[in-house]
């Protein structure tokens, strides 16, 4: 028996934040100085508004780094730094303390936000240049970098929660910033009322959680639940669930990501790709404590995560919009790392590991879909590409890196990561762990089509796009995540990620495997080569059409259309919720003033004087009114004296 | 029987808030008999403004000077005029919070700028629409001071509604707090016509529901014997099972005072009479009679009629849900936006329902989230985010006066990013987003409610709260993502009155939100309801 599994998460356990530490605060206060600073400056300051921007999350960037220097340098039992900031609200024994905890599992995040943050400001500043409102963007960029800093250093659920919808408006305002387009308005709303769903099961669980036990702090949850019922423990398991889909776009509530895409592109690339829709497998991991009492919800969170990521997959190989087809990666990635937090303790560290290496080579391969597209004149059709690998010779190849890490060729960082939790699953159950080879070999399906029609081929430009490549500012960002995709999975060096993290998620364990784990890395390998293979044959030998074929199979066609995700809700939510209202309004109007004002009519007898001259609809208010002070009287006895 | 007179005994000290705001209501009521016609304005907004000052003062004064009460629940405060009021710590707060809008709601009434000069209540109500007697008061520039005195009755009645210890002076409070209102609202300038049949409609229904109070409380008193809330709560617990007297009684009188705060189904005024008002009638009703109305109720039932919960709480639950659904599922059609605040303000009463039928009784220490506490708190934050939505609304004018249709409102985050910025953020806050004082009362009365255990309620409340977010949202996706139309409003320059409102609630909503803390203890250290 593994430690973990007999019982009992970890218990949140941290020490007062003293010395360097008490510098904690700046790594939010910084970026939020700068949305203030340029959502109030006025022009002057919209003038200076990208330095202003990129300059404050750097700034946090390097505290944020001095800090985790520092937590390297302390003990294991140390490793849980907490700040307390103010209260924030206090009604009896129910208080709520704004504070952060710095401890392995947010200090990694932290890192991440502003490491990656800082490089996507730098790109922007060359993207946007031409952009009259570009000082608003940046400023939009700092209070998503400063919300999400939020989510991610929050001790308390109730904070993380307030960074949870700050992220949601700050990614609701960036999917819309081009709100000229009418699909990026429309893009923006979708986006925020689909994670208003998922926010439902987060404010459920906390509530459910002060409930139980009067707190809604990580240190009193985590301490409380070991005496918890299990009915709570898989309650809170699947409303965090809940919340955790809708913002990692997983299935069921995965509609919105791919409209998403309707951004600008360094949008998607810092928050529908590395940061924000991984915050869902931030909020599973960091529920270690809760998920540890409640086996049920970690079963539907490896289910969610299995589905999602051959839901992503299909629809990655589909879709000729280049953002649109990274964006189906990104679900189906994402629905990797769920899989390996729903496993548990065995699972949390490559979650977490491979979140990382994905936030590199994913903003790598965005940022680098920017560039293209800032080639081909702003042009997302991958029909339209072809032969760009000489024409963008550094996108090009940091691109590469990014697809090569993506697939998981061996020594790339997603390699390592992927191959971890392909074998957590295998060693977790035989259906997860197929589940998830198949997966990798189609991920190296698509991302091979993606390269293919990108930049090999025949030239299908249009006849007016003269493709050069961009500007270093754009460049130099992109090579400093080219790197990281080649490298970034040192970090498993010696197991590192894993110790690493077991402050906070517990050991590892071991687990037993069918075949020797050298067995299964070659049988992972293989399946991504076929996959390769494959898509080398249909879009490599043969010339790539110019515009969609339409006689495809039906997987094809459901596939580009997101496999019917938004039919679905249409058809579940959107008529049935549409008739709802019609209803209600016709019956608050119409029926009201129809047969309630017919009888009115009646009531108020001959005169018909009176009638002419009255509204017609007081007398069917009043009647209404006096129905409904009967149905009350009535129920009220009823139910009483029945 | 010697005709022998008993002087009863009255704590001038401890009313003296209600005094004084009556004080100045009847010195505005001479004010306007013996003034000039060309000071009436300037007199009346001084009367106004330095009476709620001063009754502001008291009621600090009285709160600061309460004194805990001791036994097994925490609570402060005195039964006094011979039973007639009861000033406790949930009275004193309303009174404050009353004062503080209406106060807020005087500045708004008090706007000339905006229609060149006067005031935006009808030259001269008696004149009928269109007739060259309402030309001859528009030429003369006449207009009605009558308003404030009017006002500053509505807050003394209301202050009196929510301190009522007697069934008896509950319902003379509300007509008292009624009738002038019935009178403001038909005193807008513009659409006058409108404006008159929103009154007509709020004084007949209004009267119909009073009708159905009284005669609640003709039932109860047949049953209790007694109008006296606490006599009543006797002779509640000390029968074993409700009778039919008691249960119809309780009923009724729930139904007048579900109408005063628009549940439904007893609602179907307050789109009406919220789209026909003088706006700043409107946001003064949507803020202050939403809040005198819930104090009544809270301590009716809670006080009056607590032993028989068990009997009520299943309507309460009804109510409460048909209110939410209707309010918000029915605001999504809305095309004018002062019905579709009217709505959304039905949701909100929906909402602070919830927190009513949640854990009342507080512990000896006041620990603990209670019903009461967490609905004081949702009503002031809601009383100052809607006036300040509904003074944004006076602000958005075109020739004929405001222009309500949300059709016109398009693009107007391009041609006023202040304005609108302020009206998004009230939408955000009657949204409940974080950060926003809207999500810590949503966040209190819910954790309240489901402290109760009235947990299926709070998944429909969090639920409906989710469809209402979706036609806020669209507001202002409206106001910022959609171009100007060719003949986009024109935002009228407010004089620094009605800038103050809208900066006071823009402030009031982010305080609330960030740091509720001090409002909380306040609500939290009124304790509990003296009986």
């Amino acid at each position: 028996m593994l430690p973990a599994e007999a019982g009992g998460g970890v218990p949140v356990l941290p020490v007062e934040a003293e010395g360097l530490f008490s510098l904690l605060w700046l790594i939010v206060a910084l970026p939020a100085l700068g949305a203030v600073l340029l959502l109030l400056g006025g022009r002057a300051v919209n003038r200076l508004g990208h330095l202003v921007g990129t300059a404050m999350s750097a700034g946090s960037f390097v505290v944020a780094l001095v800090l985790f220097i520092g937590l390297l340098g302390r003990g294991e039992e140390e490793r849980q730094v907490q700040q307390q900031l103010w209260t924030w609200l206090e009604v009896g024994d129910y208080t709520v303390d704004m504070g952060l905890l710095f401890d392995p599992l947010s200090a990694v995040f932290v890192l991440l936000i502003t490491g990656v943050g800082s490089l996507i400001h730098l790109y922007s500043i060359g993207y946007m240049v031409h952009d009259e409102r570009r000082g608003r963007f940046f400023a939009y960029l700092n209070l998503f970098v400063a919300a999400m800093l939020v989510l991610v250093l929050a001790d308390d659920y109730l904070a993380v929660f307030l960074g949870w919808e700050g992220v949601g408006l700050a990614s609701y305002l960036l999917i819309g910033f081009w709100a000229h387009k009418q699909s990026a308005a429309v893009a923006a709303k979708k986006a925020f009322i689909v994670n208003r769903v998922g926010d439902l099961g987060m404010s459920l669980a906390v509530m459910a959680m002060v409930a139980t036990f009067s707190t809604s702090s990580f240190v009193g949850v985590s301490a409380g639940m070991p005496e918890a019922s299990s009915g709570i423990a898989t309650a809170l398991g699947l409303l965090l669930l809940l919340a955790a889909c809708g913002k990692s776009a997983q299935v069921p509530l995965q509609s919105w990501l791919l409209d998403a895409m309707e951004g600008p592109t360094p949008v998607s690339a810092l928050i529908h790709a590395a940061t924000m829709v991984t915050a869902g497998v931030y909020l599973v991991v960091r529920s270690n404590f809760i998920y540890a009492e409640a086996p049920v919800a970690q079963v539907a969170v490896m289910v969610v995560g299995l589905v999602t990521l051959l839901f992503g997959a299909v629809i990655g190989c589909a879709k000729d919009d280049i953002k649109k087809a990274l964006a189906g990666s990104t679900m189906s990635q994402i629905g990797y790392m769920m899989l390996a937090a729903g496993i548990g303790p065995a699972g949390y560290a490559f979650a977490i590991f491979h979140l990382l290496t994905h936030g590199f080579f994913k903003a790598n391969m965005f940022l680098g879909a920017g560039s293209v597209m800032h080639a081909m004149d702003d042009d997302v059709d991958m029909r339209h590409y072809g032969a760009l690998s000489r024409a963008l010779p550094i996108t090009f190849v940091t691109f590469a890196a990014g697809y090569l890490a993506i697939i998981g060729f061996p020594g790339f960082a997603g390699f390592w990561s992927k191959d971890k939790i392909i074998e957590a699953a295998f060693a977790e159950g035989w259906i997860f762990g197929v589940g998830a080879l198949l997966g990798a070999g189609v991920t190296a399906f698509y991302m091979t089509r993606v390269m293919l029609m990108t930049f090999f081929g025949d030239k299908r430009w249009r006849p007016e796009v003269h493709p050069h490549e961009s500007p270093s500012v754009i460049t130099v960002p992109l090579m400093v995540l080219g790197a990281l995709s080649v490298v970034g999975g040192v970090l498993l060096l010696g197991g590192w990620i894993t110790h690493w993290l077991e402050p906070v998620t517990g050991p590892e364990g071991e687990h037993e495997l069918f075949v020797s784990a050298l067995v299964l890395t070659a049988m992972v390998t293989l399946t991504v080569a076929i996959g390769v293979a494959v898509a080398w044959v249909v879009f490599g030998r043969q010339s790539v059409p110019d515009s969609a074929p339409q006689r495809v199979s039906w997987l094809t066609r459901a596939a580009r259309n997101d496999l019917y995700g938004d039919a679905f809700n249409e058809a579940v939510f959107m008529r049935p919720g549409q008739q709802l209202v019609r209803g209600l309004v016709y019956v608050d109007d119409k029926i009201i003033d129809a047969s309630v004002g017919g009888l009115a009519a009646l009531v108020s007898g001959s005169s018909g004087q009176v009638r002419r001259s009255q509204t017609g609809f007081v007398r069917s208010y009043a009647l209404t009114m006096l129905g409904g002070a009967l149905v009350a009287v009535v129920a009220t006895l009823a139910v009483t004296l029945a | 029987m010697t005709g022998e007179f008993d002087v009863p005994k009255v704590e001038y000290a401890l009313v003296l808030p209600l005094l004084v705001v009556f004080a100045g209501a009847l010195i505005g009521v001479l004010i306007e008999a013996l003034a000039p016609r060309v000071w009436r304005y300037q007199a009346q907004v001084g009367v106004a403004v330095s009476t709620l000052f001063a009754g502001l003062a008291a009621t600090i004064q009285v709160g600061v000077g309460l004194e805990p009460l001791a036994g097994d629940v925490a609570a402060r405060g005195d039964v006094v005029v011979e039973g007639a009021l009861v000033v406790d710590g949930p009275s004193v707060f309303l009174w404050g919070v009353l004062l503080v809008l209406s106060l807020i709601s005087v500045l708004l009434f008090a706007e000339r700028r905006l229609e060149g000069g006067l005031t935006s209540f009808a030259g001269q109500a008696a004149a009928l629409p269109g007739t060259d007697a309402e030309r001859q008061a528009s030429t003369r520039r006449i207009e009605h001071t009558e308003v404030f005195p009017l006002l500053m009755f509505a807050i003394g009645g209301m202050m009196v509604f929510v301190a009522a210890g007697d069934l008896l002076i509950m319902f003379v409070a509300l007509e008292v707090l009624s009738l002038p209102l019935y009178l403001l609202c038909g005193l807008a300038r513009r659409r006058r016509l409108l404006s008159q049949e929103a009154a007509m409609k709020y004084f007949l229904l209004g009267a119909f529901s009073s009708a159905f109070f009284l005669y609640g409380i003709a039932l109860v008193y047949g049953y209790a014997g007694s109008f006296d809330l606490a006599a009543i709560d006797q002779a509640v617990s000390a029968s074993t099972a409700g009778t039919p007297l008691l249960l119809a009684g309780i009923a009724l009188i729930a139904v007048g005072l579900l109408f005063k705060i628009g549940a439904a189904p007893f609602h179907a005024w307050t789109p009406d009479v919220y789209q026909g008002a003088p706006t700043a009638v409107t946001g003064f009703m949507a803020a202050c009679t939403k809040i005198a109305a819930f104090g009544a109720l809270l301590r009716v039932f809670y006080v009056g009629f607590g032993g028989a919960s068990w009997d009520w709480r299943p309507l309460i639950w009804i109510v409460a849900i048909l209110t939410m659904v209707i309010g918000s599922l029915v605001a999504i059609t809305q095309s004018d936006i002062k019905r579709m605040l009217a709505y959304s303000s039905i949701a909100h009463s929906g909402f602070i329902l919830v927190g009513f039928v949640g854990l009342y009784a507080g512990s000896p220490a006041g620990e603990g989230l209670t019903s009461l506490s967490s609905v004081l708190f949702y009503l002031t934050t809601y009383g100052f985010s809607t006036l300040g939505a509904f003074a944004v609304v006076t602000l958005v004018r075109d020739a004929g006066g405001e222009t309500t249709h949300l059709a016109r409102w398009a693009g107007l985050g391009k041609t006023s990013p202040v304005l609108a910025g302020a009206f998004a953020f009230f939408l955000l806050a009657f949204a409940g987003i974080p950060l926003t004082s809207g999500f810590m009362g949503k966040w209190m009365v819910f954790a309240a409610a489901w402290a109760g255990g009235a947990w299926p309620l709070v998944i429909v409340a969090v639920l409906t709260s989710l469809v209402a977010a979706f036609f806020y949202v669209r507001v202002i996706v409206l106001m910022f993502f959609t171009e100007p139309g060719v003949d986009g409003p024109a935002v009228a320059v407010p004089s620094a009155l009605t800038s103050s409102v809208i900066a006071v609630a823009v402030a009031v909503t982010v305080l609330l939100g960030v740091v509720p803390g001090p409002v909380l203890d306040l609500a939290q250290q009124a304790g509990a309801f003296v009986r």
